[in-house]
């Protein structure tokens, strides 16, 4: 739909106001959602990251056809080949109780039985095994831990903004009194008080990393609450008399949230980057679980054998690189569209 | 000027309250027996006597009242035992000694890795984002840029790992710990007098130069991975605030005046771009201060940092949370630090 341009001689017109059509997309998300949207989609850095993002999902997604479970209802047990502590190399034949072979093993490999494609670990753990289901673990804490830290932002946020005064101040000192404690440090305390109680598994990593991360997003939403509050539209909202929590929920919250939201997406990459050293610090999980930290903690105490045994630590790793670099690049990009000095330039 | 800091001085006192109410708070989690570490060294194993324990020291009282001795302690037969506001965090179960005394052991271990790190870390780092900026879009800008992603990509733990393998097993140079075991005896030994209870330093006092490079030389890979993992997020800071500062019209009278574009960037323009860097510097000297527990723990380097994720990994919560309030006191007064330096910097700040 073009904008409506006066009758007559408008050439002039027509080379001063750039004439448009407003797509379906552009109206639903608004202009300026839209201008991040696509300054997202068109810099080269971060269409890499979410070519990145995307092979991880797919890679995620489909890790049953990739390599399929020993045991079905446990998948996330990395399966062992024998009890011997020594890594093995890569291309080692898979002897005691190998997975079931995936559909692309014959005509890729050749062979009929499983080899360890990137060697064991320590107690004959499978790293493709460890990475490729820790893909699973690394999405399901980033989303949790993201999730529940972002709502937890919001709802904070948006109480200390609103409210004010008071309210507003006990809020931000609280802020800062968990800013204070360093975050993995409390986090490390969080999970190791957690663990003995409900017992090893994701679930005290998580909730510390909640715990102590929520108040990023509270002071992001704050902020940005504190400056829609003083524009005209809330203003006139007030004028005609619509409710309180009507402004908050319908007007407010809406108009700020989309910046965090994008941020909030982007940091499901760095959650991951905390998981995975709590883990590493023997933290959380039980041995054995697929789970990315906790396939390169083995390593540990293989440090004076690295130069042999380099596989359990390269393959890991350089998964744990690449999927927090996917969503790195896509979050330095939005860094630069973000800038208010790039607002009104595509 | 005296309104802020007066402002920011009275923020101390909540915060320590948040803090310590905070710990106080985790510390409930634990059952009584675990809680009565606080203040007894051997808890015994009979039932009626861990119930007089229980009694004695009030762990089943209403919280007010235990946060209360858990600040001032508990005065048994003439005994003051516990409180925290006397320097007493307990006794650590793992490293079979007061919290206190290990927290004053690792420390100095701490500092002393701190102190050799900030110049690498905070330079290094504001140099890459100068040059960054001046020959912004550049192929070195381009180069910084990449870096700077695959800094802030790389788990430290996986680079250090990696350093390890490379510097350590593979070319021999330099190895993890804190120092040799040819140096550990002389340096336990009488003639050698502990004057700051910093290795390097009293290595140097004493005149032991061989000594002084065993030690440093166990700190350079720590010291590599904390610069790398920094570096990025300096060049970040520095870069942004180095090009908009370099857009100020006081830039451009200064180029039009006719200056060299050095004394431009450097004189001009780059102490103004260095105002947000401060903050960053000393939050990043900070964070240093509290023990980096994974770069500490991957390069089984004995400072706090190693000891709490150690006391950690076995489970041991009285001990890692006396290193958390230690954490506390000091981060909250290097903040106010902090931020006092930036009202000095930035006149924008006091005024406002």
């Amino acid at each position: 739909m073009a904008e409506t341009i006066p009758s007559g001689d408008n050439t002039l017109l027509r080379e001063t106001v750039a004439v448009r059509e407003i797509g379906r997309v552009e109206r639903f998300l608004g202009p300026e959602n839209y201008r991040i949207v696509m300054g997202l989609l068109k810099t080269p850095a971060s269409i890499m990251g979410f070519i990145l993002i995307t092979f991880f999902i797919l890679v995620a997604i489909f890790a049953p056809l990739i390599i399929p479970p020993v045991n079905p209802n446990d998948p996330y047990k990395i399966p062992r080949d024998g009890y011997k502590s020594e890594p093995q190399p890569m291309g080692t034949i898979w002897n005691t109780s190998p997975p079931p072979l995936p559909f692309w093993w014959k005509p890729i490999m050749g062979t009929d039985h499983w080899t360890h494609i990137l060697g064991t670990s320590q107690g004959q753990y499978d790293v493709f095994y460890g990475i490729i289901w820790g893909t699973r673990t690394a999405f399901r804490t980033g989303l949790m831990v993201t999730i529940a830290t972002f709502l937890i932002g919001i709802i904070i946020g948006s109480i200390s903004a609103y409210y004010g005064g008071w309210v507003d101040n006990v809020i931000m000192r609280i802020v800062d009194v968990f800013l204070t404690l360093p975050f993995i440090l409390a986090a490390l305390i969080l999970a190791t008080i957690l663990t003995p109680r409900i017992g090893k598994s994701l679930y005290p990593a998580i909730i510390a990393l909640i715990a102590f991360g929520w108040m990023t997003y509270a002071r992001i939403i704050r902020g940005d609450i504190l400056s829609i509050k003083e524009r005209d539209y809330i203003m006139a909202a007030r004028v005609i008399g619509v409710k309180d929590s009507r402004i908050l929920f319908r007007h407010i919250i809406p108009n700020a949230i989309f910046p965090t939201l994008v941020l909030a997406s982007l940091a499901v990459g760095d959650v991951v980057l905390s998981f995975a050293a709590l883990s590493f610090l023997g933290i959380g999980t039980e041995v054995g679980y697929a789970d990315w930290g906790q396939v390169l903690s083995f390593a540990r105490n293989w440090i004076t054998s690295l130069d042999v045994y380099w596989y359990i630590i390269v393959w890991p790793g350089l998964a744990l690189v690449l999927y927090v670099m996917g969503f790195n690049l896509v979050g330095d990009a939005l860094r630069d569209v973000l800038d208010p000095r790039m607002r009104g330039k595509t | 000027m005296v309104t802020y800091i007066t402002r920011r001085l009275l923020l101390v006192p909540v915060l320590l309250f948040g803090v310590t109410v905070l710990i106080f708070l985790m510390l409930q989690f634990l059952t009584p027996v675990e809680r009565a570490t606080l203040y007894v060294r051997d808890i015994p194993k009979n039932n009626n006597a861990i119930s007089g324990i229980i009694k004695q020291y009030g762990l089943d009282q209403p919280l007010y009242v235990q946060y209360w001795r858990w600040l001032v302690g508990h005065t048994v037969g003439g005994e003051r035992k516990g409180g925290i506001l006397f320097g007493d965090f307990g006794y650590s179960r793992t490293a079979s000694q007061p919290v206190a005394d290990l927290i004053r052991l690792r420390f100095p271990n701490t500092l002393d890795l701190t102190i050799w790190a900030v110049a690498p870390v905070i330079l290094v780092g504001i140099w890459l984002g100068v040059q960054a900026a001046v020959h912004q879009n550049s192929i070195i800008d381009q180069a910084a840029r990449i870096f700077s992603i695959v800094g802030t990509s790389f788990p430290t733990f996986v680079f250090g790992l990696l350093m390890l393998m490379l510097f350590y097993v593979k070319l021999g140079w330099f190895p993890p710990g804190r120092i040799s075991d040819w140096a550990s005896i002389i340096v336990r030994s009488p003639d050698f007098h502990h004057y700051t209870s910093l290795l390097t330093f009293d290595a140097l006092l004493n005149g032991r130069l061989d000594v002084f490079w065993d030690a440093l030389r166990h700190m350079l890979m720590p010291i590599l991975t904390l610069s790398y993992i920094s570096w990025a997020t300096f060049l970040r800071v520095t870069r942004s605030s180095m090009l908009e500062t370099l857009r100020m019209e006081y830039v451009t009278t200064a180029r039009a005046k006719g200056l060299s574009e050095h004394d431009v960037v450097f004189k001009h323009a780059q102490p103004n771009a260095m105002i947000p860097v401060v903050t960053l510097a000393g939050f990043s000297v900070i964070g240093l201060l509290g023990g980096v527990v994974i770069t500490e723990t991957v390069f089984n380097f004995p400072g706090i940092g190693q000891a709490a994720a150690n006391a950690a990994a076995q489970l041991d919560v009285v001990t890692v949370l006396g290193f958390a309030l230690f954490d506390g006191l000091i981060l909250i007064v290097a903040n106010l630090v902090v931020d006092v330096m930036y009202a000095v910097v930035d006149p924008r700040v006091r005024l406002s």
